[in-house]
């Protein structure tokens, strides 16, 4: 039989973010595959060198929606690394509190996209349904259900009261309730099982060689979590499995993910009984003394690395950024050889790539009226702009006007 | 740090061109300088013998008279061993390491996109992460590169 290549990408309902695969197919068949990326390419590295470190911290925490805090507690820790800082240990367990919290909204994502990419939509609906608990605990803690801004250099920007925690560890007994359900449906559930096992095989070899990390690397039995070997943040005073399992597939990748979000909740108890008092940053220092420094942090979808040189400035001299997917793409080619080509969405989705979830309604709670009503986005578009020429003076009408003319203009 | 200092020691024996040029940071972290000529036998030791069995990543870094190019190697203790190869910013050419460490593909070619390396022997692929219409004499990451006038 003949040979068919057909590109699938750079945009493609079946994919989440720019990426061009190229399969060669025999019958439905896929004999080898191709990938181009860098359609996301935004010079990141180039800008920051162009930046003070605590400028970086909010370019950096933009890199990805999801994995925000991950970026910028790697960047932050080798920038204080190279400038000799000592954050305070309240400071640390916030930034932990933090990183496990993004793991389980991280997680909790990625099993409604698995559902949804083979067709079972309840997962997705019940999954997220339930993401919404933690997405609230983020926004309660930090002010934002992404990119929370909690990192800055020397510490983290705000601290916690007992109240908050004591909020935090109440849903925590919800979403473990939950995930307890998640692991029957993922462990009994046939159709689960059927459609997802023996699919995007990565043998542990494989696996290794190709230098896959995260959930990737352990479903394939690599006992590998930069947690527990390269420690960082708190964990070392934490007590926590590395899930592991050895189907080496989808089926594989979906297990380690639920089982990891029980040993979150885990994690996310002791983080709030150890906690010590005490300040939550030190002050940090304008300029960063010559020097370099590497940072490793295990992030939900693996490993992130980044390398930070500090030239006695303000600014870095050098800022490298290496995300787990990049790392996890090299693996993808080899889990899609001797796929269907139906199997092309979820096995690209099993390494778990990234989009964001900021669009969205507000409820807005008026308790001086007692009363209770959601803002669709364009009442929350007009209500920021009323607010604006009614606050600061700001008048966007003359604003609109001038693009009307120069849309008209064309 | 005994076991960064036992595997500084056996390097050393090993390489004696290695001496002096072996930095221990802290717990789990090294910088090693690696003559050019040197190279490949560290690597291929640093891998079959001494487990590190995984490069994470590779960071190229312009240092004005020279371009450096630092193989960050993992093994599966979390040390994390840095080896730092320096070219001549004129003719910045090192070799591939995808025999070694496959996964190393795409982060050979950051450097050549990025950086300008020339990467000998590394097996055809698409380029990364620049379009394919970018200037291929045009590399943003060196220091002294200024993007085109608008």
């Amino acid at each position: 039989m003949g040979t068919v290549t057909i590109p699938i990408g750079p945009q493609h309902p079946a994919l989440k973010e720019p990426a061009a695969f190229s399969i060669t197919l025999v019958g439905e068949r896929i004999l080898k595959s191709d990938v181009r990326l860098g359609y996301n390419h935004r010079g990141i590295e180039k800008a920051c060198e162009q930046r003070t470190y605590t400028q970086d911290l909010y370019l950096i925490e933009r890199i990805c929606g999801i994995c925000s805090h991950a970026h910028t507690t790697t960047f932050i820790t080798a920038s204080e690394e190279v400038a000799g800082l000592k954050v305070p240990p309240r400071g640390l367990y916030i930034r932990t509190l933090i990183s496990e919290l993004e793991r389980i909204h991280s997680h909790l994502l990625w099993l409604g996209v698995a559902g949804h990419e083979i067709g079972f939509d309840t997962l997705l609906m019940y999954s997220w349904r339930d993401r919404e608990v933690v997405m609230d605990i983020l926004a309660m803690l930090t002010g934002n259900r992404v990119n929370y801004g909690i990192n800055t250099f020397g510490g983290v920007r705000r601290d916690f009261t007992a109240e908050q925690l004591a909020e935090v560890r109440k849903s925590m007994d919800v979403l473990e309730e939950r995930t307890k359900y998640y692991i029957e449906v993922a462990t009994s559930e046939p159709t689960l099982a059927k459609r997802l096992g023996g699919v995007g095989s990565l043998s542990h070899d494989d696996a290794l060689r190709l230098g896959a990390v995260g959930p990737t690397a352990r479903a394939s039995n690599i006992q590998r979590d930069v947690r527990r070997d390269d420690t960082h943040l708190v964990y070392n005073e934490l007590d926590f499995k590395v899930i592991t399992d050895d189907h080496c597939d989808v089926f594989g990748r979906t297990v380690v993910r639920v089982l990891e979000l029980m040993e979150s909740y885990k994690l996310i108890r002791q983080i709030i009984d150890k906690m010590p008092d005490g300040p939550v940053s030190v002050k940090a220092p304008r300029r960063v003394p010559a020097g370099e420094a590497v940072a490793r942090y295990e992030a939900p979808r693996g490993e992130d690395i980044h390398y930070v040189k500090g030239n006695g400035t303000d600014k870095p001299e050098r800022v490298k950024v290496r995300a787990p997917t990049m790392a996890n793409l090299a693996a993808v080619s080899k889990m899609l050889e001797d796929n269907n080509l139906a199997d092309v969405p979820i096995v690209v989705a099993a390494i778990d790539p990234c989009f964001s979830c900021t669009d969205r309604g507000i409820q807005v709670s008026d308790l001086g009226r007692g009363r209770d009503e959601t803002l669709a986005w364009g009442a929350l578009r007009a209500h920021g702009i009323e607010w604006w020429r009614r606050e600061a003076g700001v008048d966007f009408a003359s604003l609109n006007r001038k693009l009307s003319q120069s849309l008209a203009a064309r | 740090m005994a076991d960064e200092q036992k595997l500084a020691q056996a390097l050393e024996a090993k390489f004696p061109v290695l001496a002096g040029k072996i930095n221990l940071v802290r717990p789990r972290r090294m910088f090693v300088e690696v003559p050019a000529e040197s190279f490949r036998q560290v690597l291929a030791h640093l891998k079959k013998e001494q487990g590190f069995v995984y490069c994470c990543t590779i960071t190229g870094t312009d240092d004005k008279d020279t371009l450096a190019a630092l193989y960050h190697l993992s093994d599966e203790a979390g040390t994390l061993l840095n080896l730092r190869l320096r070219v001549p910013r004129d003719a910045p050419v090192i070799g591939t390491v995808t025999d070694l460490y496959p996964c190393c593909a795409n982060y050979e070619r950051e450097l050549i996109d990025l950086l300008g390396f020339t990467v000998e022997n590394l097996p055809p692929g698409n380029r990364y992460p620049m379009p394919d219409d970018f200037p291929r004499d045009q590399h943003p990451l060196r220091k002294d590169w200024q993007p085109a006038a608008k």
